[in-house]
């Protein structure tokens, strides 16, 4: 069951085929497509951030201002500037690869525990700013935002049309990742990840490959709260705060780090959850996810995909 | 009246004192995760939600039992520290062999929880904690009037700082809980409980953000939220630091206090992020921070 894991071999291929499949039906019988838009959208959110996490070894703990900042900067650019929607998107995530830019610079002159509390911190005087500024609406928000027209084209309104775009650029993240994954630069952050002093003596610039692995996951972070924007028509402050932060890093720890399905795995569990306990918990959501939070550290690291494999592995020692 | 720079000396003064108030708080605050993580290797996230407690504790007893501030100052640190040593005991414990992040991790789950409990109870709304009668009124020092409350705080912050620097630096308590930060497995063989050890300087560190907690409530709103951001700003401050060392996350603390003091007085928009600045800045120039030794 290694495909769970590589999402590279014939095995993976048609599982995540089927899995395709199962997300281009889903809509037609009877699942609410706004609900898997949004779960798509932290779906691509939990890539980028594992592409960081899972593959080069950072932790960074301000993922929601690329996130959220994205959304603020679609959303406005919709709003107030009238662009189409992908034009807004892109804006968006043009503005989240710069924030990572200048935030990656900064961070990765520290490791590990600090790495995290450094973009922690940045992202929380980022979030200082979306408060105060004046295009943001302060506590509100941007509210009420029109999907508008694909290339002034086609209309974005319907829920099932604006459920397809965002499965069409879910699949070409999805892609993306993978192809970064599997190629040469991928391998070096990964062997960044496991020894980063061998990698230097080994000659990489170490520095250089982290900070592209930084604003890579930036703009793909920024792509999908540019996207959440276009599902549910708002963009607000709790898109960027350090709350949102920690859930895509509990989305990614459940689904199983460092593996390629996890983060998709984990995103549809913790939006599912949350949607499933707004109405019957209500404001002990935050704990319940706390809760979650601590199992998962204490007593399940591997996290959903993650123990799959080991079980798998298990079952045929020697393949 | 005397002025520098166009600002009213009073007013300089005063903000100064009010950002050396800020300074002491985190100055407790960041000592206790230095001292956390020197000997467990955990960035205690929850530090935050402890401090929290500790207001609530102050706050709780007094409303419900009419427990003064003199023994809140008491009662608060002892159940956070109990609190602490539970946590310790059957979480912390577990994670101690696995890369810190996972610490760090934990100990976020478990701010959330804290606080998302005490929203449930309180709301987000704050709550009046009065300071006690003795400590009520100001004192004209001749070249500001200083609230007799706030020039508490900072006294008692900076004895309580100094006196766990003495502690760890003097003592020979503190020599065995370094030598554990060096090399707990020799400490062990040398016969001490090192995990008894490592228990109390959790709940040691714990009862510190207790101890800062109840201080603050009467200068602040006591709030579920409360923490939560302040936990940001002394990362910072440790970032800029550096954890390796005592008496530098105390100079730091009630440095940054003041500084922020100072950018209130010349330029309040910026008041609020001007720690995150000056920790972009430190890590351009000296990246381990201002105390810290790249290991």
């Amino acid at each position: 069951m290694s495909w769970i894991g590589q999402g590279a071999d014939r095995a993976g291929k048609i599982a995540w085929m089927v899995a395709l499949a199962l997300l281009v039906i889903a809509p037609f019988v009877g699942v609410y497509p706004i609900f898997i838009s949004q779960a798509l959208c932290f779906a691509i959110f939990a890539m980028a951030f594992n592409l960081l996490l899972g593959y080069t070894g950072l932790l960074s703990f301000g993922h929601a201002a690329f996130f959220g900042g994205a959304a603020y900067v679609t959303a406005w650019l919709l709003q107030e500037k009238h662009f189409t929607p992908e034009l807004a998107l892109l804006g968006g995530v043009a503005v989240a690869g710069l924030t990572g830019l200048v935030f990656g610079a900064i961070a990765i002159r520290r490791q590990g525990i600090y790495f995290a509390m450094v973009t922690l911190a940045l992202a929380y005087m980022l979030s200082f700013f979306f408060l105060e500024a004046s295009f943001t609406g302060g506590e509100n928000g941007i509210q009420g935002i029109e999907r508008g027209k694909l290339f002034g084209l086609f209309s974005l309104e319907g829920d099932l049309a604006m459920y397809f775009f965002v499965l069409a650029i879910f699949v070409a993240v999805f892609l993306f990742v993978l192809r970064v994954v599997h190629s040469p630069y991928g391998q070096v952050l990964k062997a960044i990840r496991e020894n980063e002093p061998r990698a230097i003596s080994l000659g990489y610039n170490v520095d250089r490959y982290k900070l592209l692995a930084f604003v890579l996951s930036a703009s793909l972070a920024g792509l999908g709260g540019a996207l959440k924007v276009l599902v549910l028509h708002l963009a607000t402050l709790q898109d960027v705060r350090w709350e949102q932060s920690g859930e895509v890093i509990l989305m990614t720890l459940l689904g199983g780090l460092g593996t390629f399905a996890g983060p998709v795995v984990g995103a549809f569990i913790v939006v599912g959850l949350q949607n499933f306990l707004s109405d019957r918990a209500g404001s002990w959501t935050g704990v319940i996810i706390g809760c979650i939070f601590v199992a998962c550290v204490v007593a399940f690291r591997k996290g959903v995909v993650g123990e799959l494999q080991a079980w798998h592995k298990r079952r045929q020692p020697k393949a | 009246m005397t002025e520098v720079f166009g600002i009213p000396i009073q007013a300089l003064f005063g903000q100064l004192m009010l950002g050396l108030v800020n300074g002491s708080f985190y100055a407790m605050l960041s000592l206790g995760l230095a001292v956390i993580f020197g000997l467990l290797g955990v960035v205690n996230f929850a530090h935050g939600a402890l401090y929290m407690l500790g207001a609530y504790v102050a706050w709780f007893s007094m409303d419900r039992w009419g427990v003064s501030y003199w023994w809140a100052l008491l009662l608060g640190p002892l159940v956070v520290g109990a609190v602490g040593a539970v946590i310790e005991r059957t979480l912390l414990k577990r994670l101690y062999k696995l890369d810190p992040l996972y610490g760090l991790l934990l100990t976020f789950g478990l701010a959330l929880i804290i606080q998302g409990v005490f929203q449930q109870f309180y709301g987000s709304s704050g709550q009046d904690y009065s300071s006690p009668d003795a400590l009520q009124g100001a004192t004209n020092l001749g070249f500001m009037v200083l609230p007799n409350y706030r020039g508490w705080v900072i006294l008692v912050s900076l004895v309580v700082c100094f006196g766990t620097w003495f502690l760890i630096e003097r003592t020979q308590l503190g020599a065995l809980l370094r030598a554990g930060t060096e090399n707990p497995a020799l400490v062990q063989a040398f016969g001490v409980n090192v995990p008894l050890m490592v228990t109390l300087t959790y709940a040691g560190g714990a009862a510190l953000a207790g101890l800062a907690g109840v201080l603050a409530a009467p200068v602040i709103q006591v709030s579920p939220l409360m923490g939560s951001n302040l936990i940001i700003v002394v990362f910072a401050v440790v970032v800029i630091g550096g954890m390796g060392s005592i008496i530098g996350s105390i100079v730091t603390g009630l440095v940054l206090g003041l500084l922020e003091g100072l950018t209130r007085v010349f330029y309040p928009e910026a008041s609020n992020v001007v720690v995150f600045f000056i920790m972009a800045i430190v890590l351009m120039v000296r990246p381990a921070g201002l105390f810290g030794k790249e290991k």
